[in-house]
């Protein structure tokens, strides 16, 4: 149907551009044809390395590339083993449908949990160096020469004796024919040289040129458009709604329901279904849900911070009744708010669905988390789906767990066999239906004894959990261990710093009615915010220097001791920090552990006359045990502070008559340039284990923040996000 | 010249996008907050997701980052490539028109007037980076200024 001849309405104007004089330039990516590639002979040598006859290496990447630099770093493990020229390398995304078709051989596509190299690292550098054992022993077949004789390097494989050389290209073909070798010995660390290099990203050029292709970029053949609007209470339905005065507009093809609770108008264009949708009228059953409020939900989170069903996730000795006994006792209560993603490229997936076949693109940070979703949504057996891997325009967890979209677009899709339609969300709808970073409170008390030694701490967390909403099936007895993170007795994962006397941190569960998701930093962010800034709290009711106070409480963990120090170090913690156009600068620090690396940071910032906040500079330390790409890291850890300042200086999502109220970021500020402190980072790789890089350091920003604006004003901000609050000095 | 069928209340954006398939340009908001929309029009940096076709005239030269250059060789262009300053991507071709515009209209610009004129959202947080490319091409164009010592496919270290 989409491929009649649009019918012209003769009362319009015809709209003409000028694409002369490098004007409006025509010469843009045609996806799906004329790939250069495919006119030359591929080998693949492995399931990680595929070999051009022009030497051209092709490294297969499992996890999605939404910024992070992923791509990069994962093939940067594999070429360091393969022994290539990395000025050849190029990557590529197998398949969802070819990994379950494979046996899974690419391993875990899910790309979350700043994961994708330090869970894969292992099996993609034996990949590479499977390729490498191939590709030479293919050239020692064919000169009948031992392979213990030849060297390889860059590419080209040489035997000394004999004088001759070849190059991967050459022999690629040969070497795919080869068994795959199982015995891999990897280089030590000394030896290597693409790991722990500044190499610059692979994928840069295009997307400052416009021909990088992000998912909501895709045009299929005879594609259509839609957009679709979901109820905005959760949980709520679509009544009716009347499509009679839209369906004569000119584009419009089609107006459906999607599940129960969605409407979607599909049209020639996008703007076209867009403006559609805008003009009619819908009817909605907000459900149970349609006077939940913020409000209310806070009464209910006060109420749990005293409640008695809470779950333990850390407990040394008896710390209530220490704290009881104590000669003095100190309370802060903490909140954080729900907060969106706010991804730059909203929700989309393009579907063609025929009884035999689904097929799906989309950007997604889990290829097989998506694919599942299109089998379920379309009742088609996962092999007969498959999902086609985009770029993602950000994901910081909105793209994971959870394939709303996915699923809309297939039912969409299944409404018109055989046509692809692209389902794009308006930004409004995207902010109404996002999966928000959860919403706790923290009631944290300090048992003191007569010297003012903090003997006893207790850390009631009250609210909501993610996986209770995302994955229920793995919250065993009532317990989300995720809630704990960074507050972990142990486990190398998200381990707490200190070690107190006695110790309890619980939490009561409490779930709203709003959608929880996996957010960039997850339940780090919080905990940190609640654990530093309640340290600090401890070191003014005490007399104590922060550094000092935290210093003396981690003698036993080192690892988090070090990266404290190094930061306290660079700023030179013990002086004064020197003014700043004529300001005061006042410090204040962090420090927590999270998805396998240590961080630390400190701020520096002034407070205007009339209570604005200057942040001047950051101050950011970084263990994750080996450092695959230093610049990238340095990238990773200034969007990383760019994010949790974001967060913390205006991250709300609040609920009012059951739906979320901020529609777009004239409601939903987030962090620009003028904004953005200067970071400095300190990549501190200790070795001996492989941390992530993509979130950590956000969950540090926030407290070392909040800590410089105590001691700027003597204001304690206890409740997130610090917009809208004081900050004149008291 | 090319021909679209666009009604005329159309913004700009979706024209380009749907109508000329020029992908480059963004929606990320729909009301002229974010930025990855920008184009160029005469020369300054216009954010196209609500400006109606109605309101441009045929003598308008409309620049989108896809004619920018002839071959991603704009001074920006080869500063963002020099330090890696995109990370997702999404929004950089309309941070990268409103600095082209930005520095032709202020070719060593203060920190205050980058800061009033690049007001673009970068979710993934690329603005130091961002700042220092801009400071580079003000500076003449080497980015070694900037110190990152990034080492590049060619062999060099910038």
């Amino acid at each position: 149907m989409s491929t009649q001849p649009e019918i012209v309405n003769p009362s319009r104007r015809r709209f003409l551009v000028n694409a002369a004089a490098g004007g409006l330039t025509l010469a843009f990516y045609i996806p799906f044809t004329n790939d250069a590639r495919a006119e030359r002979r591929n080998s693949e040598v492995n399931a990680w390395v595929v070999v051009s006859e022009d030497d051209t290496v092709t490294i297969r990447i499992a996890r999605s590339e939404m910024g992070q630099g992923t791509l990069t770093g994962l093939a940067q493990l594999v070429a360091e083993e393969l022994e290539c020229d990395w000025s050849k390398v190029i990557t590529e995304y197998p398949t969802p449908g070819q990994n379950l078709a494979r046996q899974r051989i690419w391993g875990n596509f899910s790309t979350g949990g700043s994961r994708g190299i330090r869970e894969s690292q292992d099996y993609v550098r034996r990949g590479g160096a499977a390729a490498r054992l191939m590709l030479m022993t293919a050239a020692s077949k064919a000169w009948e020469v031992p392979a213990s004789e030849l060297a390889v390097s860059k590419g080209v494989i040489t035997h000394e004796q004999s004088g001759r050389a070849t190059t991967f290209g050459k022999v690629a073909f040969a070497a795919s024919k080869l068994p795959v070798p199982k015995d891999i010995a990897l280089k030590d660390r000394k030896d290597w040289k693409v790991i722990g290099k500044r190499l610059a990203r692979l994928d840069t050029v295009d997307k400052v040129n416009g021909k990088q292709r992000f998912g909501v970029d895709i045009k299929l053949p005879g594609m259509l458009n839609a957009a679709i609007k979901d109820c905005p209470v959760f949980g709520g339905k679509v009544l009716s709604f009347d499509d009679g005065p839209i369906k004569e507009r000119k584009g419009v093809r089609k107006v459906v329901t999607v599940g129960d609770s969605a409407v979607a108008v599909i049209a020639d264009t996008w703007w076209q279904a867009k403006t559609a949708l805008d003009a009619m009228s819908i009817e909605w059953d907000f459900g149970a849900h349609a006077s939940a409020s913020s409000a209310a939900f806070e009464k209910t989170l006060d109420n749990a911070l005293f409640a008695q069903d809470a779950i333990i996730g850390n407990k040394q000795g008896n710390a209530l009744g220490r704290i009881a006994a104590s000669a003095k006792q100190l309370e802060a209560v903490y909140s954080y708010p729900h907060q969106h993603h706010a991804t730059m490229e909203p929700m989309n997936a393009i579907a063609r669905y025929t009884p035999e076949r689904c097929e799906v693109w989309t950007p997604t940070q889990n290829g097989e988390a998506a694919l599942a979703a299109v089998a379920e949504a379309s009742g088609l057996p996962a092999s007969r789906c498959e999902v086609y891997k985009m770029h993602l325009g950000g994901g910081f967890g909105r793209r994971g767990a959870i394939h709303d979209w996915v699923r809309q677009a297939v039912k969409i899709a299944q409404q018109l066999p055989g046509v692809p339609v692209k389902l794009l969300w308006s930004r409004e709808e995207d902010m109404l239906h996002g999966r928000f970073h959860p919403i706790t409170k923290c009631r944290l008390t300090a048992g003191l004894d007569d010297k003012g030694n903090l003997t006893a701490l207790h850390m009631r967390i009250a609210g909501q959990s993610i996986l209770a909403g995302v994955a229920p099936q793995n919250i065993r007895e009532g317990r989300d261990p995720v809630v704990f993170q960074g507050l972990n007795a142990g486990g190398g994962e998200a381990m707490i710093g200190y070690s107190f006397p006695h110790l309890l941190i619980d939490h009561a569960m409490r779930n709203p009615h709003v959608p929880p998701g996996f957010w960039r930093g997850v339940n780090l962010n919080q905990n940190a915010i609640y654990l530093e800034c309640f340290i600090d709290e401890v070191a003014a009711a005490t007399g104590r220097d922060p550094l000092n106070l935290r210093l003396g409480l981690m003698e036993k963990h080192p690892q988090h001791r070090a990266v404290l120090q190094a930061v306290a170090d660079r700023v030179r913690w013990t002086q004064e920090a020197p003014d700043v156009n004529g300001m005061k600068v006042f410090r204040g620090l962090s420090q927590t552990h999270g998805f396998g690396s240590y961080v630390a940071a400190c701020a520096e910032v002034s407070i205007t006359e009339g209570g604005d906040l200057l942040i001047h500079r950051i101050v950011a330390a970084i263990d994750c045990g080996h450092a695959v790409n230093p610049q990238q890291i340095e990238a990773q850890i200034e969007g990383s502070f760019a994010f949790g300042l974001s967060a913390a200086l205006f991250g709300e999502c609040t609920v009012k008559d059951g739906q979320i109220e901020q529609s777009n970021f004239h409601t939903y500020p987030v962090l620009k340039i003028h904004q953005m402190p200067k970071v400095e980072s300190i990549i501190m790789p200790s070795g001996g284990f492989w941390g992530g890089v993509g979130e950590p350091t956000i969950a540090v920003a926030a407290p070392a923040v909040l800590n410089a604006i105590y001691a700027a004003t003597g204001i304690r901000i206890r409740r997130l996000p610090i917009a809208g609050q004081s900050l004149k000095r008291i | 010249m090319r021909e679209i069928d666009a009604d005329l209340d159309t913004p700009l954006l979706w024209a380009l996008r749907e109508h000329l398939d020029l992908t480059g340009t963004k929606y990320g908001c729909g009301i002229k907050a974010c930025g990855a929309c920008t184009v160029h029009i005469d020369g300054q940096a216009v954010r196209s997701c609500l400006l109606p076709l109605s309101s441009i005239t045929a003598d308008q030269e409309i620049i989108t980052i896809e004619g920018l250059s002839d071959s991603t060789n704009h001074a920006v262009q080869k500063a963002w490539i020099a330090l890696d300053v995109p990370q997702c991507g999404y929004c950089q071709s309309g941070v990268i028109m409103a600095v082209a515009a930005l520095l032709k209209a202020h070719p060593n610009p203060t920190d205050q007037e980058i800061d009033q004129a690049i007001t673009n959202i970068c979710r993934c947080g690329t603005y130091n980076r961002i700042r220092a490319a801009i400071k580079v091409i003000a500076q003449g164009g080497d980015p070694k200024i900037a110190g990152l010592s990034i080492q590049h496919a060619d062999g060099s270290i910038v």
